[in-house]
């Protein structure tokens, strides 16, 4: 693996930015969970996937991402503009009337990258299957990735999913788990506790794999690791966890991040600790 | 009264199981999802000829629509069958945010609709599944009426770009269309042209309104019936024209009053020529447990309810 981690450290610290940024100036917006993924979604766009920025709905010979847990939208935007999606400057349009980038991301208004609407949950991991069932048909032999929040795993929708894709070896696919055991209405352990996932989704089948999703050397060799385990008769899980807020210190490892906007002199601290790297939008 | 005859009886599921097949020879896009109701929705023949294409979920609605929505990735056509109930109801998230928000090429075929499907009584019997899908922006909600038209829709919407729902049911009922029918989505069927009352009918209700319009005319009343197969998007210009012509109308459907066929028309009519109406449809309550014949007279949608309708509305001009 020649993966420039200190280039993909960099390109984060600018996505993280970019998060504070757009959920600053609409006031709205999740940034917790955003952040605690800036890294994956760079390792992903920046390092692993083969895809085109020109984008194709169908996206025939490219691996496909989607994004199940829809609010964590501000990473997944600022990632897609930044790997050259769209111009940065749209950021600026995040949650505004007439913008492409609604709160929650959708095929709507046609914003290049994005392929399902997310935003309730529960529905992305049934999606992804699709989708890499219609690879195996296409013989399309690239991959099919697609991130879920813990709490989400809560819906029952999942389990369905979770049952499916062993039973029917649908082994082009990488699912990931943002493991930063925060929910709105507190830790997912108060609220309804999780469990032992690494144990429930191999009594499922699957070939189960864990990270921390905030470091990105570690992020890279397991995202490595997992395409190597793909095309083996199993679904791939990875556990990956993360810290909500990463990167801003008043924000992180708290639900009361998840879903709230900083005000201005707690944007100006967050832009602080996030070095400008490739240039503001 | 143009005469309309039958040789043969036969479920709509039928017709979906054959156009499915037959759709399925034709173009090799198309996938079929299944949640452990095969035989229900006479998806065998599908299966058994073309099983890579064909996807047993289990009994796991909501993973169905969700792999439908995925599966339209990569180009595929998906048809997803299971009962009306569980193909709306149950999913109508999973309908909303990944296949209708999304505007995915999704054909939800939906069996057992309605009062007809008999004696498992109204946990099953759904009646407010053409409201729910209609309400659904972008959505076309079709409802044919025998074999022939359940076919020739299904092959039909392989050719259409975007989400279908596709009603049909479960009894034997007389195939009386055109075997080599044209199906065009939207677009109404003149069944027979009359001056006095406007019978407007979808699905099972079409053979029961061609039943009223005999005996109508036998009593000296000239109706029009007209098929709405298409309920969304729905044929105003016919509409209106027929009851321009009549100047009252009935609207005959096995669905709840409120939110069917009967609203669609009643819509259409307040906006341009309002007129009397009579609704033959559920009045807002749920099924029960009998023969679907037992049902169909007791919550009055049969032949019988029409001819009721039609003279209370002529008398209402």
């Amino acid at each position: 693996m020649s993966a420039d981690i200190a280039k993909l450290e960099n390109i984060a610290k600018q996505v993280r930015r970019d998060i504070v940024r757009m959920v600053h100036s609409c006031q709205s917006g999740h940034p917790g969970g955003s952040l605690g993924c800036a890294d994956f979604f760079v390792a992903l766009y920046f390092d692993q996937l083969h895809h085109n920025t020109k984008f194709n709905l169908d996206g025939i010979g490219e691996d496909l991402f989607f994004l199940s847990n829809g609010h964590i939208s501000p990473v997944f935007y600022s990632t897609l503009a930044r790997s050259g999606y769209f111009e940065i400057s749209e950021l600026a349009t995040f949650r505004k009337i007439d913008s492409r980038l609604q709160g929650h991301p959708t095929t709507h208004e046609h914003l290049p990258g994005i392929r399902v609407a997310s935003g309730s949950l529960g529905q992305g991991l049934s999606v992804a299957l699709g989708a890499a069932q219609a690879k195996k048909l296409n013989g399309d032999d690239k991959l099919v990735y697609v991130l879920m929040g813990d709490g989400e795993l809560q819906e029952g929708q999942v389990w369905e999913a979770a049952m499916y894709a062993p039973h029917n070896k649908v082994d082009n696919l990488i699912a990931t788990i943002d493991l930063n055991g925060q929910q709105i209405d507190g830790s997912t352990e108060q609220v309804l506790s999780l469990g032992n996932l690494k144990a429930k989704w191999e009594a499922f089948g699957w070939d189960v794999l864990e990270t921390n999703g905030n470091n990105m050397a570690q992020l890279v060799q397991t995202l490595t690791e997992a395409k190597a385990h793909t095309g083996k008769g199993k679904p791939v899980m990875i556990l990956m966890r993360t810290e909500m807020g990463n990167g801003v210190d008043f924000m992180m490892g708290s639900h009361k991040w998840h879903g709230v906007a900083p005000n201005d002199e707690q944007l100006a601290a967050a832009l602080n600790q996030l070095e400008e790297t490739l240039g503001d939008y | 009264m143009k005469k309309y005859t039958y040789t043969e009886k036969k479920d709509t599921r039928s017709g979906f199981g054959a156009g499915l097949h037959e759709v399925g020879q034709k173009n090799n896009k198309v996938v079929a999802l299944c949640a452990d109701l095969i035989g229900s929705l006479k998806m065998g023949d599908f299966k058994k000829d073309f099983p890579e294409r064909f996807f047993q979920v289990g009994i796991a609605e909501a993973n169905m629509m969700g792999m439908a929505a995925g599966l339209t990735i990569g180009g595929k056509i998906p048809y997803t069958g299971t009962f009306a109930n569980f193909s709306t109801g149950r999913v109508y998230d999973q309908i909303r945010q990944s296949i209708a928000y999304s505007g995915k090429n999704v054909k939800i075929c939906a069996s057992h609709a309605g009062l007809t499907l008999g004696e498992d009584g109204a946990t099953h019997q759904i009646l407010e599944d053409i409201g729910l899908m209609k309400m659904l922006p972008g959505m076309t909600v079709i409802n044919p009426c025998d074999y022939n038209q359940t076919k020739a829709a299904t092959i039909a919407i392989a050719d259409y770009d975007g989400p279908v729902y596709l009603r049909f049911g479960r009894p034997s009922v007389p195939i009386f269309t055109d075997p080599n029918q044209q199906f065009e989505i939207g677009k109404a069927w003149m069944v027979n042209e009359g001056t006095d009352v406007s019978i407007i009918a979808t699905g099972h209700l079409v053979w029961e309104a061609i039943q009223a319009g005999e005996k109508l005319a036998e009593l000296g009343i000239n109706a029009e019936i007209i098929n709405i197969h298409t309920i969304k998007p729905l044929d105003e210009e016919a509409i209106l024209k027929s009851v321009g012509k009549t100047g009252c109308v009935v609207t005959a459907e096995e669905h709840n009053r409120i939110g069917g066929l009967g609203d669609s028309v009643a819509q259409v009519l307040a906006k341009n020529t309002p007129a009397p109406q009579e609704y033959v449809a559920v009045n807002d309550s749920f099924g029960e447990s009998g023969t679907p014949a037992d049902l169909m007279a007791k919550y009055g949608l049969n032949a019988e309810s029409i001819i009721a309708a039609a003279k209370k509305v002529i008398k209402r001009k």
